[in-house]
């Protein structure tokens, strides 16, 4: 395993650029949570940050040829969809009252 | 050739990702900033679904790129919606000159009257009306 690790530029540069992209994104989304005005921005941010996570994941699940780690990704986006779901109802129920 | 296609997918949907970071950063307000992250993180996310599919190769791969791919396109609009409509009643004004869904919201039960009508045809529309008087 670490041998298809260490073999990865050489077998394909794109992927690994893809990887550093996907890295800087994640602290791009991440200077928005930390700073975002509302509480919406931070929520959109992490929501952002959690798919960014779940590529990062897939192109793992690439490079390593698992494909449980797929299904990894699709269970880390469902909990990211739900929570942002749950944070919705929940900034939406505090200015009903 | 095929590490060269499924390398240029993820790499360009790992550009599209990053294109919705800048705009989360660099977007005036929330709903702009909303509108970015959900459509270039759904494009990119989606590109990158497809290289790992195409890497890994096999029909149970292929499936479950398929499968989650659908699931990205489904899920991704409705939390960018849901959030939208929560930071708007929640009290966040849009970065527009003109607020038109200014009033369309009733304040207690957040249903949301079409027109600026009082007396609609719309059945719908009577019991809104009674609520607001």
């Amino acid at each position: 395993m670490t041998e298809r690790l260490v073999g990865l530029p050489v077998e394909s540069p794109l992927l690994v650029a893809a990887i550093v992209v996907l890295v800087s994104a994640l602290l791009l989304a991440l200077v928005r949570v930390v700073r975002g005005p509302t509480i919406p921005d931070r929520v959109i941010a992490l929501d952002l940050m959690a798919s960014l996570v779940v590529g990062l994941l897939l192109l793992l699940g690439a490079v390593l040829e698992l494909l449980a780690i797929v299904d990894i990704a699709i269970v880390l986006a469902l909990i990211a969809f739900l929570s942002t779901v749950a944070f919705a109802s929940l900034i939406e129920r505090r200015t009903r009252e | 050739m095929i590490v060269l296609v499924t390398g240029l997918l993820a790499f360009s949907g790992a550009l599209l990702m990053l294109i919705a970071a800048v705009g989360l950063l660099r977007m005036p307000d929330f709903y702009t900033r909303m509108q970015a992250a959900a459509k270039a993180g759904t494009l990119g996310i989606l590109l990158i679904v497809a290289a790992t599919g195409i890497t890994l190769g096999s029909i149970s791969a292929l499936l479950h790129a398929f499968l989650a791919s659908l699931f990205f396109l489904l899920t991704a609009p409705v939390a960018a919606h849901l959030l939208g409509r929560a930071a708007y009643l929640s009290g966040i004004r849009p970065w527009v000159l003109e607020d038109e869904l200014a009033g369309r919201y009733h304040p207690a039960t957040h249903e949301l009257r079409s027109s600026n009508a009082p007396t609609a045809s719309a059945p719908g529309i009577d019991r809104v009306e009674e609520t607001l008087s």
